[in-house]
């Protein structure tokens, strides 16, 4: 857009330097998956480079050997796959009714849901733990689950607003004059063209689902079985002597997902955020 | 948006009664009335008792304290110190990251299709990494034996978690690297939203690329860079898992400790709960305030909730 202006050796700098911001970007990265590949002895070596010429396994088959990793990746995948779905439906029913109605308390309720984004979740781990004590809900997928929700839903209501607003209310008339009911409109018209929005919404709680350390770490305490990823990578990570090439392909198995989730909806992300900080 | 809204209270719906909209948000209240509102009231409660292990196994009765928590935190020197290094810490994190964000989203206007596309992707890959991920890695890369950031400065086995200020640089650096792409994503997608015809107005008034962003772009963006400061204040000011890994649980004696780690590692490993409680207190009044002052902008941008 203001391409037109920018004279031709200015936008070949620009260019270059763009290419090599990207790479110094990706470099974490690449440092990841590569040590991951790595053969033992060249991980822990002092001279190291950045490449393989013998590129090996082993890291992989001893973090899937050794740990219960599997279980643990799929439990990572109940957890963010749970809270992605309910928090969508709640948020979407929540967000239709305050961008499609009128009613008492409406703007209090939109101050609420703003407030509640900023408050610290951290700081409510210590009630959550006897919350969570008092249900028997220690050491289950549950006690992980439940707070993600609460914790995702005010900024996802939030963002869905502006993609419910954007559905122009002649069609909801239009759809009633046609007979349709108030619950046929809400699932079969509003919901479909909500749903770009709904996937912008879910990265955020995808990603906040998969990546909770805190609380795993705070309620899973006896029970294992129960752990998710980010607990299980700290298994290889010991401070004084860390097993690199097990964190690193540890790591590389829990970013690859999230990963995958964000190029899949990189376009429609844009537009989502675009969409929810002009509105 | 005003003719539409008296058209719809115009024409009432079919079924249309005050208890639907109440009804499509009853999840919502639930779920957040009780792992949200509840929670945050019994943090303040738990915050004015005497609550420790004895408590929480039943061998002693919980007793009333009043305010001695926070007499205890306020006269800790310890906290005011861990205040402190949170706050500068927050700060510099927030102020490097909108740097960061905004000159590359400008970047990104700046070049064609093939490196926009490329730099995008880079900055996606970044933020999709899960902080610990993330941890471990820079970890790595800083590494004073197998690190490959030591070799090409030619640090020899010089160790950046061992120093105060260079442990809290490295882990600085991680959380500029994974909350950047946020801002620069949301900055570009609001410059991409000012009109063109706009600018070229300007230009062909003789408007000088300086001008056109004091006067035509920086107002016009006002609204994306309040949403995109007050998130990373948000985020920054909480950074929990970052401090946690790479710093193995706050550094050195403590020195590296910011309030949320100090509070989780008063409740949850010396166990002191009502103490961890209060700190938890302390943080969520400093956060509201920052959300004051955002309503307080909102209102005047003149925003329409």
């Amino acid at each position: 857009m203001l391409r037109g202006f920018v004279r031709r050796p200015w936008r070949l700098a620009a260019e270059a330097s763009a290419l090599l911001i990207a790479v110094v970007v990706a470099f974490p990265l690449y440092w990841m998956v590569l040590s991951a590949f790595k053969p033992a002895g060249e991980i822990e070596s002092s001279e190291p480079r950045p490449w393989t010429l013998a590129p090996s396994l082993d890291s992989f088959r001893r973090v899937f050997g050794q740990q219960e990793f599997g279980r643990y990746f799929v439990n990572s995948l109940a957890v963010a796959g749970t809270v992605v779905i309910v928090s969508a439906l709640v948020a979407f029913l929540a967000a239709t009714a305050v961008t499609r109605f009128r009613f008492r308390f409406r703007t209090t309720l939109l101050i609420m849901f703003l407030v509640a984004q900023m408050v610290p979740v951290e700081a409510l781990t210590i009630p959550l733990f006897f919350t969570m004590r008092g249900l028997g809900l220690l050491n289950t997928l549950g006690s992980l689950i439940l707070p993600q929700i609460a914790f995702s839903l005010p900024f996802a209501i939030w963002m869905l607003r502006g993609f419910v607003k954007a559905v122009p209310d002649a069609l909801e008339e239009a759809a009633y004059i046609d007979g349709a009911s108030r619950t046929r409109f809400l699932w079969q018209i509003l919901f479909p063209l909500v749903f770009p929005g709904l996937v912008a919404t879910s990265v955020f709680s995808f990603i906040s689902a998969w990546n909770d350390f805190l609380f795993a770490k705070s309620f899973i305490i006896s029970d294992t079985s129960q752990s998710t990823l980010p607990m299980a990578l700290l298994v290889f990570y010991k401070p004084d002597d860390p097993d690199w090439g097990g964190v690193m392909a540890a790591s590389t198995v829990m970013t690859i997902p999230v990963l995958v989730f964000f190029v899949l909806v990189q376009r429609r992300l844009v537009s989502g955020l675009g969409g929810a900080v002009k509105d | 948006m005003r003719v539409r809204r008296g058209r719809s209270r115009s024409s009432p719906r079919p079924l249309g009664s005050w208890t639907t909209p109440w009804i499509y948000l009853a999840p919502a209240l639930v779920v957040l009335g009780g792992l949200l509102v509840y929670p945050i009231y019994q943090l303040g409660l738990i915050s004015f008792f005497q609550y420790t292990q004895a408590q929480v196994s039943g061998g002693e009765p919980t007793t009333f304290k009043g305010f001695g928590n926070y007499a205890e935190l306020f006269s800790d020197s310890q906290f005011w110190q861990v205040l402190l290094s949170t706050v500068l810490f927050a700060g510099a994190c927030v102020v490097s990251t909108l740097a960061v964000g905004c000159a590359l989203a400008v970047l990104l206007t700046r070049v064609r299709a093939v490196p926009r596309l490329v730099l995008m992707l880079a900055a996606l890959g970044a933020w999709a990494t899960p902080a610990v991920t993330g941890s471990t890695v820079w970890l790595l890369l800083f590494d004073p034996d197998f690190g490959p950031v030591n070799r090409v400065l030619g640090l020899g086995d010089h160790s950046w978690t061992y120093g105060r200020l260079s442990a809290f640089f490295l882990v600085l650096l991680e959380v500029v690297w994974c909350s950047f792409p946020f801002v620069m994503v949301t900055v570009y997608a609001g410059i991409r939203a000012v009109p063109s015809e706009v600018l070229e107005a300007a230009a062909l008034d003789g408007a000088s690329q300086w001008r056109i962003w004091r006067s035509i772009l920086t107002p016009m963006l006002r609204p994306i860079l309040t949403v995109v400061t007050i998130q990373s204040v948000i985020w920054d000011f909480k950074v929990f898992t970052q401090i946690y890994v790479m710093t193995n649980g706050g550094g050195i004696a403590g020195q590296n400790l910011v309030l949320n780690v100090y509070a989780y590692q008063q409740a949850f490993a010396s166990s002191k709960y009502s103490l961890g409680s209060a700190i938890g207190v302390v943080m969520l009044l400093m956060l509201l305030a920052v959300t004051l002052v955002y309503l307080r902008l909102l209102r005047r941008q003149g925003e329409e909730l």
